[in-house]
């Protein structure tokens, strides 16, 4: 079979800024859903590791719920699902919320493992130094905890930017979706496609650096034990 | 005209989880034997063959899936090739299973200590003896709990083979609930059929490797 297919970017060029506003609105969303994703994450991981019996249960059927479903899935269950009980998405909004809820369910069990990881000792040191379980919370549990598992909490929030191509499903207008439109506007797929791949490449490698310098900015202190 | 959803509709959805499992297989098969070769290029000796891999290693893991399965899709008409959606669906899968366990499997091949690749070489084995007989049956102990968590992830990948119109579980949702109207009651159920596939998966991935790390302590 010859290859005879000549490329044409035009039909991409012609509309970057449409591109462009795609692209804005997959940086929001997984901005947006990584921030109330954590909140979740933090609330469910202290939840699971101090909360009564039953509030246990139920974050641990979250979890194994979410991780044991299609994120597709779940999408279609809350855009499609909650109208049926009265509640009126817009796609935009359904798509946050489903990664929020997505996100949180992966986010609690690492935050947990690093809220596990902090020694009693350390609460009880500073419980007896005078500090507010708030602020023993917030200094000496979580700071530390969220230092500890920054690597695979931030590739975490990497792949939620990657995963939420799919809500392209329910026609959110992100990167995905523009693509979509214009390739059937245009039918020039392929190379639509591969400037897409191109794009969220870079967004990956963008919020790489982003989650570097957070850490240089946030953690990036002294825990030697001298 | 609104179908009730009835026995018959919940048997579509049943017969679609087999659809699921067959692709799930041949993206698990065909990653597996390509992914060894990734992770063995990944460990090598040769340093432009260790970057190629860590490039297609990154080239997957930073790409979304679904940009992946499109690509597949209208790439093959570009090179004059007819790819019907279940076979661009199995080599979108199989290539991208091929990354993520390329990189898993580095590691294990990597949590081998070195004084056993030396002792290995000081036996005067080379490369092929000692992949085959020293290194690689070390690297599969460790693998196992990984690579059943991976398949956890690959189950749920398949659904987006659906987007691109390969008629598994989740596509099979998608056409019940345009007939009947009922999206809680249809996905829902998709959703538990897919708990139940992954599920006993996720819980065995977690028991393998607590007893690794009881076995290794």
């Amino acid at each position: 079979m010859p290859v005879n297919y000549t490329f044409d970017f035009k039909a991409v060029i012609d509309s970057w800024d449409y591109l462009l506003q795609g692209a804005w609105l997959t940086v929001q969303l997984s901005i947006g859903a990584m921030i109330l994703g954590l909140i979740v994450a933090i609330l469910c991981a202290l939840g699971k590791t101090s909360g009564p019996k039953p509030i246990r249960w139920i974050i641990n059927a979250y979890i194994e719920v979410v991780r044991n479903t299609p994120f597709l899935v779940q999408i279609f269950l809350i855009f499609f699902g909650l109208p049926t009980m009265g509640v009126r998405l817009s796609p935009d909004l359904a798509a946050l919320i489903a990664m929020v809820v997505n996100v949180g369910a992966y986010a609690t069990e690492i935050i947990r493992a690093g809220i596990e990881s902090i020694q009693k000792g350390q609460i009880e040191a500073g419980l007896a130094l005078g500090l507010k379980p708030l602020q023993v919370f917030r200094y000496i549990v979580i700071k530390p905890a969220l230092r500890t598992v920054y690597p695979a909490l931030t590739s975490q929030f990497i792949l939620l930017m990657l995963s939420s191509s799919v809500v392209s499903a329910i026609s959110a207008d992100e990167l995905t979706s523009v693509a979509n439109n214009i390739q059937s506007q245009t039918f020039r797929s392929f190379e639509i496609y591969i400037v897409v791949t191109g794009i969220y490449l870079a967004l990956a490698m963008m919020f790489s650096a982003l989650f570097a310098g957070i850490y240089k900015l946030a953690f990036a202190y002294d825990t030697d034990r001298r | 005209m609104i179908r009730a959803f009835s026995y018959n509709e919940f048997l579509f959805l049943l017969s679609a989880v087999q659809w699921t499992l067959a692709l799930s297989a041949i993206a698990f098969v065909g990653g597996a034997t390509v992914g060894l070769f990734i992770a063995l290029a990944r460990t090598s000796d040769i340093k432009a063959v260790r970057l190629a891999a860590t490039g297609y290693i990154q080239l997957f893991q930073g790409t979304p899936l679904l940009m992946q399965l499109f690509l597949v899709f209208f790439g093959a008409t570009v090179m004059g090739l007819d790819l019907n959606p279940w076979a661009a669906a199995a080599l979108g899968l199989t290539l991208n299973a091929s990354a993520f366990l390329g990189e898993i499997w580095r590691g294990c091949i990597q949590a081998v200590p070195r004084g056993q690749w030396e002792a290995a070489s000081a036996l005067g084995l080379r490369y092929p003896g000692l992949m085959r007989y020293v290194i690689l049956p070390q690297a599969v102990k460790v693998a196992v709990p990984p690579t059943v968590g991976f398949l956890v992830q690959l189950i749920k990948s398949t659904s987006l083979a659906a987007i691109i119109g390969f008629t598994e579980l989740t596509r099979a949702g998608q056409i019940v609930n345009n007939a009947t109207f009922q999206p809680f009651l249809v996905f829902g159920i998709v959703a538990v059929l897919y708990f139940l596939m992954c599920w006993p998966l996720s819980l065995l991935s977690a028991r393998l490797e607590r007893r690794y790390a009881l076995a290794t302590r």
